[in-house]
């Protein structure tokens, strides 16, 4: 669809990369945007009031706006992290403080580790249990299990929007409804989906939504944190210093506005322009059709893939509500030495767990490969993927085994 | 084989220091995927419990999921058995089936020096850096039991 926006691509005709559920490629427009804030305007933000402060001021805080618009939220509403896991963090110790014995965390089986970890560690210290809504057998999240497992003692419900091993997109309105029903408040855990899926999150009513710009063509190291504003006004900082007060004394402080409360000590500035061009770099191609665009090559590699023998796809195997994201397992070759075969044929693939342990043991998997595709990858790139999974079958069915 | 630092006997060193492993592109998949290790991958040596044995020791990837179980039997100072249980890749299990037939030919003594370059010229391809920890969590399990059995 746009390989020639991204200089990686252009430059290595040959690699096939499907794996943009880990991290997409970076289109020159970012790249550049970067490279001018170094090269032209580089100084501290909210501090000086020389001129090239005053334009990294502005940038940064555009960043915010255009972040902000482009989800359907407000300024004051979103903070920039480290990246999903740096938010997730945040508001699990945030939320966590008020939490006490017997309280209720729900999460999904088909949660990432980092929406399991933190709320641990938070069960840990507070008493607070955590509760699975499990998933079926075509791997959607349960509903009517759901509606029981969210309940009275509910006081947080943190999920996935779109899981990354399954490409299941889950019903978050609904999870919404059903948390706010009980005075609960709703996570979504939107990593992979906002780089495909046109989100607003009024739309969603959720209460927090958090993901990366690295997985939606912007740099590492930047993340978003979104919040309803009435509930990010009662909120305690995450973290203190300078950026963030309004008053310091010997002995108190007071905070200043939404959202720099939030944003304590030098931010990321560089990597927030970044993100801002990769906003609106996808924002020109239009979201619905990036949509289109990998829905389509996903309905065609499930497809291709399906029709390969001994090869099992894990996750719907529809389109309707499931994302670019397609893992499998090829029998009994484990996938590290499929992983391994692809690369030699220059196609980048994810192997292992994902960093979903539970939801791989649960489906009795010691790992699976995973390729997932985002803008500029092209259904030859699927037909290079099935020809080198049916070489990497070759390699380890056909040879002769001379028995000893 | 391209030889690094001899003494580099531990797993946990080798790892540390990142000494350099392979350089340049390995594109023949016969150079990885040899029949001499998928032979070893499809029908492993040594792959059984030893329920008298003299030590075991358990050991994971969890990068890839990788599991190996290393039962040894020593006699005054010999090793009179080896043997594993486990799964994983290719690479993680052909190196068991390599490593305990070797070890059964060596005494105690030999197995404690043994090192990552022994292991990659058991295998004898060349491994990538990543792949490293699939071919030497063998040679790591039998590090850590050596230790725990304080032999």
């Amino acid at each position: 669809m746009n390989s020639a926006h991204f200089p990686l691509l252009e430059k290595n005709k040959s690699l096939v990369y499907l794996d943009s559920g880990a991290t997409s490629q970076k289109p020159a427009v970012v790249i550049k945007a970067m490279n001018d804030f170094y090269l032209n305007y580089n100084a501290n933000v909210h501090r000086g009031i020389y001129t090239i402060s005053e334009e990294a001021t502005i940038a940064y805080e555009k960043a915010h706006e255009v972040v902000a618009k482009f989800i359907g939220a407000e300024l004051e509403e979103i903070i920039f992290t480290r990246g999903t896991t740096e938010s997730l963090n945040f508001l699990a110790v945030a939320l966590g403080k008020k939490l006490k014995v017997g309280d209720e965390i729900v999460l999904s089986e088909m949660e990432h580790h980092s929406n399991i970890v933190p709320w641990q560690q938070i069960a840990k210290v507070t008493g607070a249990v955590l509760k699975y809504i499990p998933i079926t057998s075509d791997y959607r999240l349960n509903m009517s299990e759901a509606k029981k497992i969210i309940t009275n003692k509910t006081k947080i419900v943190s999920i996935v929007h779109m899981s990354n091993v399954l490409g299941t997109i889950n019903p978050v309105k609904e999870l919404a409804q059903m948390a706010h029903k009980v005075g609960a408040v709703i996570i979504v855990d939107a990593a992979q989906s906002v780089p495909h899926l046109k989100i607003n999150v009024k739309d969603l009513d959720s209460d927090f939504l958090v993901f990366s710009g690295h997985k939606m063509c912007g740099p590492t190291g930047i993340g978003v944190l979104y919040g309803k504003k009435e509930l990010l006004q009662k909120m305690e900082p995450f973290q203190f210093g300078g950026g963030m007060i309004q008053e310091v004394t010997f002995e108190h402080s007071t905070w200043t506005e939404l959202p720099w409360k939030f944003e304590a000590g030098t931010p990321m500035i560089a990597e927030a322009i970044g993100l801002m061009a990769a906003v609106e770099y996808l924002q020109s191609i239009g979201m619905e059709n990036i949509e289109k665009h990998t829905s389509d090559l996903t309905q065609y590699a499930l497809g291709k893939l399906s029709a390969i023998p001994e090869l099992t796809i894990v996750g719907p195997t529809e389109t309707k509500d499931r994302g670019a994201v397609i893992s499998f397992t090829l029998n009994e070759i484990h996938p590290h030495d499929v992983g391994e075969v692809l690369n030699r044929k220059g196609i980048a693939v994810r192997v292992g767990h994902h960093c979903t342990m539970p939801l791989h043991k649960l489906l009795k998997l010691n790992g699976t490969v995973r390729s997932s595709f985002y803008l500029y990858n092209t259904k030859e790139d699927v037909d290079k993927l099935v020809r080198g999974i049916l070489e990497t079958k070759k390699i380890f069915r056909a040879e002769k085994i001379t028995k000893k | 084989m391209k030889s690094t630092n001899p003494e580099a006997t531990s797993v946990e060193t080798y790892f540390e220091n990142k000494y350099e492993i392979v350089s340049g592109k390995l594109t023949e998949e016969e150079e990885l995927y040899k029949e001499n290790i998928l032979d070893h991958y499809k029908n492993p040596h040594n792959k059984r419990k030893i329920s008298h044995c003299t030590f075991n020791h358990k050991d994971f990837n969890p990068l890839c999921g990788d599991e190996i179980t290393l039962f040894i039997k020593t006699e005054q100072g010999k090793i009179v058995d080896a043997s594993f249980e486990g799964n994983g890749c290719a690479i993680s299990q052909a190196s068991a089936s390599l490593l305990t037939d070797h070890l059964k030919k060596i005494s105690l003594e030999q197995a404690k020096k043994l090192g990552p370059w022994d292991i990659f010229n058991l295998l004898g391809i060349r491994i990538s850096h990543t792949r490293s920890k699939c071919a030497l969590l063998c040679l790591k399990t039998l590090q850590e039991g050596i230790k725990e059995a304080k032999l």
